[in-house]
């Protein structure tokens, strides 16, 4: 398995382009055929990963550009590995779900290239590369949502792709100065992640670098104060742009994070850590509020997406084993949750082509089925214990615990707000009398929505349960990381501040 | 009594001037051919031209001689052999596109190629020499060239072209020949290296009067390169030539101004005196800027795609401001790969030309024109697509790596301002890039008639577009290569 991650990147756009030739009649189960191969690719990825190796497995290597130091340069450790099993299932899952048939071919052809972008960015150990991936996986996105959206969705779709690339073009300028700090520190050009991450920056160069690379990420995820091309985004998009914005573009801004801030710039991580984590709280609990105010049922849950989003921004600047690896954990949980959701509204939506609460009600009644899978996936969605929602938000709040234990408690409050606005949501919708009479009799979930929305509820309740295989590779890389950023601390107070967060005090 | 010159004729070296022999050659050649025989097909002539470029281009690359040649006036340095491999093939992929569809004046007359094919010497001179009189002939000859090929599309508006350009042109040539003689009465000297060495020994006095000069040549070279404030002219000569003929004048007259400008402004720099800098580096700011924002107001295609070549051009002097080794490599790199963009773009413009303004009374393409293109003609869409992404600097097409380069340049040299600024227009382009994409990929199509888009379409435009689609999709494979190629002719001739 020498080329495995090559194969991976590179499945989705041979098969998008083979694509070209399936007759459009047999598009959809060419695309979800294609998305499978794919998983299971990912899934013999994950078999012949080694779990007790901290370092970057698989790695590839091939010069491309040698005057300018970049390379093909591919790896996965255990902080991407389950990001790229999840962007392959979701892909996959949502695929099986997908409902539209008016220009299918294009719409399916497309995911498989945004496909290809998602784990190109997870798996690009060359900072050029991840830069061309992450860049150009906005072009399916813009189609996606301009194409197939509802009627605003030419605005939606520019905004965007307007908003996401003028953040990451300032990185870009960042990378290229850290490249040539690189040359004029070692002599060689290089912009593999590895060489990176042993160079030693003063502390001012660092706060300039780190604000170039944030900015970008804190656009992609989005952080307030912008976070709002996020919900224009999920109200005008398709279900299926909708789950695969949700499930994964949004982790690449907090892959981003724990990739590039945490390990390359750990002084300036350091000293801008609580500004970031009080605009984190501010968005758990405004984007809370926020949802609870909302009518649509998709804004609710693209709202309560920025809220979750906060929280797994906290876990990552916790600096500490608990909180990245809870964080990580969390941006996979998400992922299926919040992907899971927006299929269902999806499933309602081509019911009642409507997202709005107050046109339902009484829907346990006729779709008992869909109310059973709706509450499990909203209570992992709060984090309900036993449900795979609890386990990345409970780590990622006691990682940061040991930051600050009043502000994490003030972002606990989110999840009591979660728990109003989701059960709000909940209530309005599926309890009580049928009210509207276009409700009664709708048909419940048929075979094709169950095959998809089944693996997510099994997924939810088994890693709720037991999610040790999956903690166990994340700890490993993230203790490393860890490591690292303390050794190259310049300044005696991260150095300090690192050794503080990661020791459990004991009767003091 | 004047002592009689004796000339080797070795030291002529009469070969550094065979390129640019062959393409006169070639003109006087097609001009005797068409006074002999009358109603020869354009495809003769447009093969004959393919040739003759064909057999300059292998006199440049198989040039070995002396760098210095008659009397020292020509130059043939690694820029020079560059440039005009650059400009032969481009002018290469330029003819064919005579060969679509439909009939145009201006293609069906033999005198077309013949000044192409002078145009063409012209250029040639142009970059190779660093004589500022025959720098002028070189520029003089292709102009003038230039401005009857515009006229003969013989529209309206292309006659509207053509003396807006020719009146311009006569006031930049005007400026040259000011910027000349003030070098000339300061130095005793037109040959740019003299000049160089004269005016360092005098220690750049009397200032003002350097100051005059080098005004009067960026007036000079600004009409030439579209720089802000002279860029007036970019939009309206643009439409009113054909689509073809514009997506040319925005790549080699401009890689002709370019080198001049390089070969002059990069020695005043290195002078170490302040004020030119800062002229240069408000005006490659200026340009870049406004060339963006005035194209994301615009309602034409064409017009567009104007402006933002006025926005290219301020990126790419940004390297005769950094005036490294590296930005002088990467302005001819970011040259090539949007050589490639750019031709392509503006050849599915061409492809689309119709004989009526059918979709708005003022332009010829508006954006609406190409509503919903990709539920028409999906194949064109997505190749116009890649064209508007590369323009973009989306990567991995082919721009970004220009881009890429050139911001790196300006981060090495500590221009990092330069870089943010350079950025953040990146980031103002897509807008207008996107507007085209979106309408062609979000919007309801017009109408379903496919041959109104087609109505110019041939075997020829498709082979060339295919070329340019190619490169610019692939161009990630290219830039070693390529890279390796331009360095070491920039660094042959010391820049």
């Amino acid at each position: 398995m020498d080329h495995i991650l090559s194969l991976i990147i590179f499945f989705p756009l041979v098969a998008g382009i083979f694509g070209f030739l399936v007759n459009k009649d047999s598009i959809r189960v060419y695309g979800i055929t294609v998305a499978a191969l794919e998983f299971f690719l990912t899934l013999a990825l994950w078999v012949s990963f080694d779990g007790n190796i901290a370092g970057f497995q698989f790695v590839e290597h091939v010069t491309v550009i040698s005057h300018f130091g970049m390379s093909y340069h591919l790896g996965v450790d255990g902080i991407s590995l389950f990001l790229v099993i999840l962007s392959t299932f979701m892909t996959m899952v949502a695929l099986i779900g997908l409902s539209i048939k008016k220009d299918a071919k294009n719409l399916i052809i497309s995911v498989l290239y945004l496909e290809m972008t998602m784990v190109g960015v997870f798996l690009s150990l060359d900072v050029i590369l991840f830069y061309l991936f992450w860049e150009f996986s906005l072009v399916p996105m813009l189609y996606i949502i301009g194409a197939w959206g509802s009627d605003k969705r030419i605005y939606a779709a520019i905004k965007f792709f307007l908003y996401t690339f003028a953040g990451s073009v300032l990185m870009l300028v960042g990378i290229l100065y850290m490249g040539y700090l690189y040359h004029a520190t070692t002599g060689v050009w290089s912009f593999s992640i590895p060489d990176w991450q042993l160079l030693v920056l003063p502390f001012n160069t660092q706060l300039w670098l780190f604000g170039a690379f944030f900015l970008a990420f804190a656009i992609k995820v989005p952080m307030f104060p912008f976070h709002t091309w996020l919900p224009y985004a999920h109200g005008q998009a398709p279900t299926i742009g909708s789950v695969i914005l949700a499930a994964v573009l949004l982790k690449m801004g907090t892959y981003g994070m724990v990739r590039f801030l945490l390990p390359l710039f750990p002084d300036a991580t350091i000293y801008f850590l609580m500004p970031i984590a009080i605009v984190a709280i501010i968005m758990v609990i405004y984007a809370a509020m926020v949802a609870y105010a909302q009518e649509d049922m998709k804004q609710v849950i693209a709202y309560s997406s920025i809220s979750h989003m906060g929280i797994i921004i906290l876990g990552t600047f916790a600096i500490n084993a608990e909180g990245i690896t809870g964080s990580i954990f969390l941006m996979i949980s998400h992922g299926i949750v919040s992907g899971g959701l927006f299929m269902l509204v999806g499933c309602i939506y081509d019911r009642r082509h409507t997202k709005n609460m107050s046109e339902f009600g009484g829907l346990a009644i006729s779709m008992p089925t869909f109310a059973t899978i709706y509450g499990i996936m909203l209570m992992a969605s709060v984090g309900l214990p036993l449900t795979i929602g609890f386990v990345g938000e409970f780590l990622s709040l006691i990682g940061f615990y040991k930051v600050s234990w009043i502000m994490t408690l003030i972002a606990g409050t989110g999840i009591i707000l979660g728990a109003i606005y989701m059960l709000t949501l909940y209530k309005r919708s599926f309890f009580g009398e049928i009210t509207n009479e276009k409700n009664r009799g709708l048909k419940d979930l048929n075979g094709r929505e169950l095959v998809a929305l089944v693996p997510l509820v099994a997924l939810v309740v088994i890693l709720g349960i037991y999610p040790k295989p999956i903690l166990t590779p994340i700890d490993a890389s993230v203790k490393k990381m860890i490591v690292l950023m303390e050794k190259k601390a310049v300044t005696q107070k991260a150095k300090d501040f690192i050794i503080k967060v990661n020791t459990i005090k004991g009767g003091e | 009594m004047l002592e009689p010159i004796n000339i080797d004729l070795a030291a002529l070296n009469i070969t550094s001037l065979l390129p640019m022999a062959i393409t006169i050659f070639g003109a006087l050649s097609i001009i005797c051919i068409d006074l002999m025989t009358k109603n020869l097909s354009k495809s003769l002539y447009t093969v004959l031209t393919i040739l003759f470029i064909l057999l300059s281009l292998g006199a440049v690359l198989g040039y070995h001689g002396d760098s210095r040649g008659f009397f020292d006036v020509v130059l043939v340095d690694g820029i020079a052999l560059m440039t005009q491999i650059i400009i032969l093939v481009t002018s290469a992929l330029f003819v064919p596109l005579a060969l679509g569809g439909r009939r145009f004046q201006e293609f069906a007359m033999a005198e077309f190629y013949a000044l192409f094919l002078f145009m063409i010497a012209g250029f040639q001179f142009m970059v190779s020499s660093d004589n500022l009189i025959l720098i002028f002939i070189g520029l003089e000859t292709a102009s003038l060239s230039l401005y009857t090929m515009i006229a003969m599309h013989n529209r309206a508006k292309a006659h509207e072209a053509a003396i807006k350009y020719f009146t311009m042109g006569a006031l930049a040539a005007g400026f040259f020949v000011m910027s000349s003689l003030i070098f000339y009465a300061l130095t005793g000297s037109i040959e740019i290296h003299q000049i160089a060495e004269v005016l360092q020994t005098k220690n750049f006095e009397p200032l003002v009067a350097v100051l005059a000069g080098t005004v009067f040549m960026l007036g000079a070279l600004g009409f030439k390169l579209s720089m802000v404030p002279f860029h007036t002219w970019t939009p309206d000569v643009y439409e009113g030539s054909s689509s073809a003929l514009a997506g040319y004048m925005s790549v080699v007259p401009k890689i002709a101004g370019f080198v001049v400008a390089m070969r002059l402004f990069e020695m005043l720099i290195g002078s170490g005196v302040v004020w030119l800098e800062n002229i240069l580096y408000i005006c490659v700011v200026l340009t870049m800027t406004f060339g963006n924002i005035v194209a994301l107001v615009q309602e034409d295609v064409k017009r567009m795609l104007a402006f933002s070549s006025i926005a290219h051009a301020g990126f790419v002097m940004s390297a005769v401001l950094i005036g490294t080794t590296e930005a002088n490599s990467g302005l001819f790199l970011y040259w090539v790969l949007f050589m490639f963009a750019n031709l392509g773009a503006f050849t599915m413009l061409w492809v689309t030309r119709h004989r009526k303004n059918l979709w708005d009374e003022r332009y010829q393409h508006p954006f609406s024109k190409f509503s919903g293109m990709i539920k028409i003609m999906p194949v064109n869409a997505v190749i116009m697509g890649v064209f508007m992404f590369a323009l973009a600097g989306m990567p991995p097409f082919s721009v970004f790596w220009g881009k890429l380069y050139l911001m790196s340049a300006a981060v090495n040299n500590g221009f990092i301002v330069l870089a943010i600024i350079m950025a953040l227009n990146s980031a103002m382009a897509v807008y207008y890039y996107m507007k085209l994409i979106v309408y062609m990929f979000l919007k309801e199509p017009v109408s379903n008639d496919e041959s109104i888009y087609t109505s110019n379409t041939s075997t020829t435009l498709k082979v060339i577009i295919g070329i340019a689609v190619l490169v610019t999709s692939i161009s990630v494979v290219m830039v070693e290569p390529l890279l390796k190629m331009i360095t070491n002719y920039v660094t042959l001739s010391g820049f």
